[in-house]
């Protein structure tokens, strides 16, 4: 198993998410988050004076798909997410050890 | 020249001036967090160009050589000249109890309130400085005759068509102004597949009780005296709005399945809409029929919107339009000569037959086209030389940023 962890713009957190529901993703955890990469962040002006604001806001997707989804899954949100335009965000993938459904105690693939 | 009814209308200037706050947040409650600051903007900045330009130009427009029976006034009291603290000179604005400077600072506030009720239309895309412009050319090629036409002693008054508050100058013009400027501007982006859920339901309330308690100045200030029409209409704008809420909450209820928070706020503020043109001419329990008819109507207007395509973002027609429409033609089966002697043709209820009610639908016919009309023309001016819409990238970033460079939540 594998957890998919996609930075993207707030504005197509709709689009990717209906995109993955079509290719069959069950769940995914969703958080609004801030950072910046090569993205400049923007400038607001309050009564004159200038702050810098660095972070730019992103949506953050955590999905967890077993292995051979993987490919599938990242060019869906690739598919979906890209503007062609700075700020598009990322994607990794990372191994994820063991699963546990709370509920019933189901492991791994069957937690998923 | 009378002490009560000046510290009337001194009190009800203030209250419909808080009317603009009030509906700021009405709407700021409803569009998405990003653009809640060009929302308020929009509202609040009404205060600004709207009270100025009364002052400078639209008063005289509005109120100069009134009871002229045309169709606008002259310019007269251009930048104020000869509006004094003493009465008017001019015979029909005579009979005027209050300071004429007065008359003219309430005057001012509903002109500042009627250009921003059309902001709910254009949410989330329409770019600040093209809001300016339109809204300044409004005030002065829509509103101006339009308040002279009605309040002024214009046509439509003369005529005999009835409006007591504003529900063909105020409601049904930016119902219609807002008409235009939504065909103009198009949808916003991702509408209607993405959803757009209001981000703040409780600012919205808190705009609805402002509104409620403002209407108050509105109506009841609209006797331009502390007297029965006062009093009675009070009373009936407190009713309709109840009503209203609770024809809105029952058939929402029944096809929707939920009372919602919005639901309710939308049928008072549809009540009050629609009680506006009958407040000082009805009595008895009319505000009740009027309010709760309204409630019901104004809901399943939401509809219009949907059915054209239109992205009317946070329903101006159905609210504004379609509830001064209703009250409008509902005066004309309830006009009661016992409640207000300006009353000459009573209402089809009380046995007066249909001539009010036809004009009634006239002068509602005319000032629906005629905003519409004007309001299309300088939104295509506007759009042609600067552009009404932000760029798509503005429009994702939100406008608190992108026009105003702060942002509400931080």
């Amino acid at each position: 198993m594998k957890l998919i962890t996609a930075i993207i713009k707030p504005f197509k957190l709709d689009a990717v998410k209906n995109a993955l529901r079509e290719a069959g993703v069950q769940g995914m955890t969703v958080g609004e988050v801030q950072g910046f990469g090569r993205q400049a962040g923007h400038t607001e002006v309050y009564r004159g004076a200038e702050y810098e604001v660095d972070f730019v806001p992103k949506v953050r997707l955590d999905i967890v798909v077993e292995e051979t989804e993987v490919d599938r899954v990242v060019d869906v949100i690739v598919g979906e997410a890209k503007t062609d335009k700075i700020g598009d965000g990322k994607i990794w993938v990372t191994a994820v050890e063991r699963i546990v459904r709370i509920r019933t105690g189901e492991l791994d693939g069957d937690a998923l | 020249m009378d002490t009560g009814d000046t510290a009337w209308v001194l009190t009800s200037t203030a209250l419909v001036l808080f009317m603009t706050p009030g509906l700021a947040f009405f709407y700021g409650g409803m569009v998405r967090s990003k653009n809640v600051l060009g929302m308020l903007m929009q509202n609040f900045f009404a205060m600004g160009l709207m009270g100025v330009l009364w002052a400078a130009v639209v008063f005289s427009l509005a109120f100069g050589d009134a009871g002229n029976a045309g169709f606008i006034g002259n310019f007269d009291y251009l930048w104020l000249k000869d509006v004094g603290i003493g009465a008017s000179s001019n015979e029909f604005l005579s009979t005027l109890t209050i300071p004429f400077v007065l008359f003219a600072a309430y005057q001012m506030t509903f002109a500042i309130i009627t250009p921003a009720l059309i902001t709910g239309a254009t949410a989330d895309r329409l770019k600040f400085s093209a809001y300016a412009v339109f809204i300044g050319f409004w005030l002065v090629l829509a509103y101006g005759p339009m308040a002279h036409m009605v309040f002024g002693g214009g046509w439509l008054a003369d005529m005999g068509a009835l409006d007591f508050a504003g529900g063909a100058v105020v409601h049904m013009n930016a119902g219609a102004a807002a008409l235009a400027l939504v065909i103009l501007l198009g949808v916003r982006k991702g509408y209607p597949d993405e959803p757009m859920p209001p981000h703040n339901l409780p600012f919205t309330i808190l705009g609805t009780g402002i509104l409620w308690f403002g209407w108050a100045g509105f109506n009841a200030g609209s006797a331009l005296a502390a007297n029965g029409v006062a009093a009675q209409a009070i009373m009936n704008t407190f009713l309709a709005a109840s009503a209203a809420m609770l024809g809105w909450l029952l058939v929402e209820k029944i096809k929707d399945g939920h009372a919602t928070t919005l639901g309710g706020a939308s049928g008072a503020v549809a009540g009050l809409v629609a009680i506006t043109p009958c407040a000082g001419f009805v009595g008895g329990m009319a505000g009740v029929y009027i309010g709760f008819a309204t409630g019901i109507i104004c809901y399943l207007a939401l509809g219009i919107k949907k059915r054209f395509k239109l992205d009317d973002s946070l329903d101006v027609i159905a609210v504004h339009l379609v509830g001064g429409l209703v009250g409008s033609i509902l005066l004309g089966l309830f006009a009661d000569s016992s409640i207000n002697a300006l009353v000459t043709n009573e209402g089809t209820f009380l046995g007066g037959g249909t001539d009010l009610l036809v004009d009634q639908i006239v002068a509602s016919v005319v000032t629906i086209v005629f905003s519409f009309v004007v309001s299309i023309i300088i939104g295509k001016v506007i759009d042609l030389v600067i552009g009404l819409r932000v760029d798509e990238a503005g429009e994702d970033t939100g406008l608190d940023l992108t026009l105003h460079a702060e942002t509400a939540y931080s």
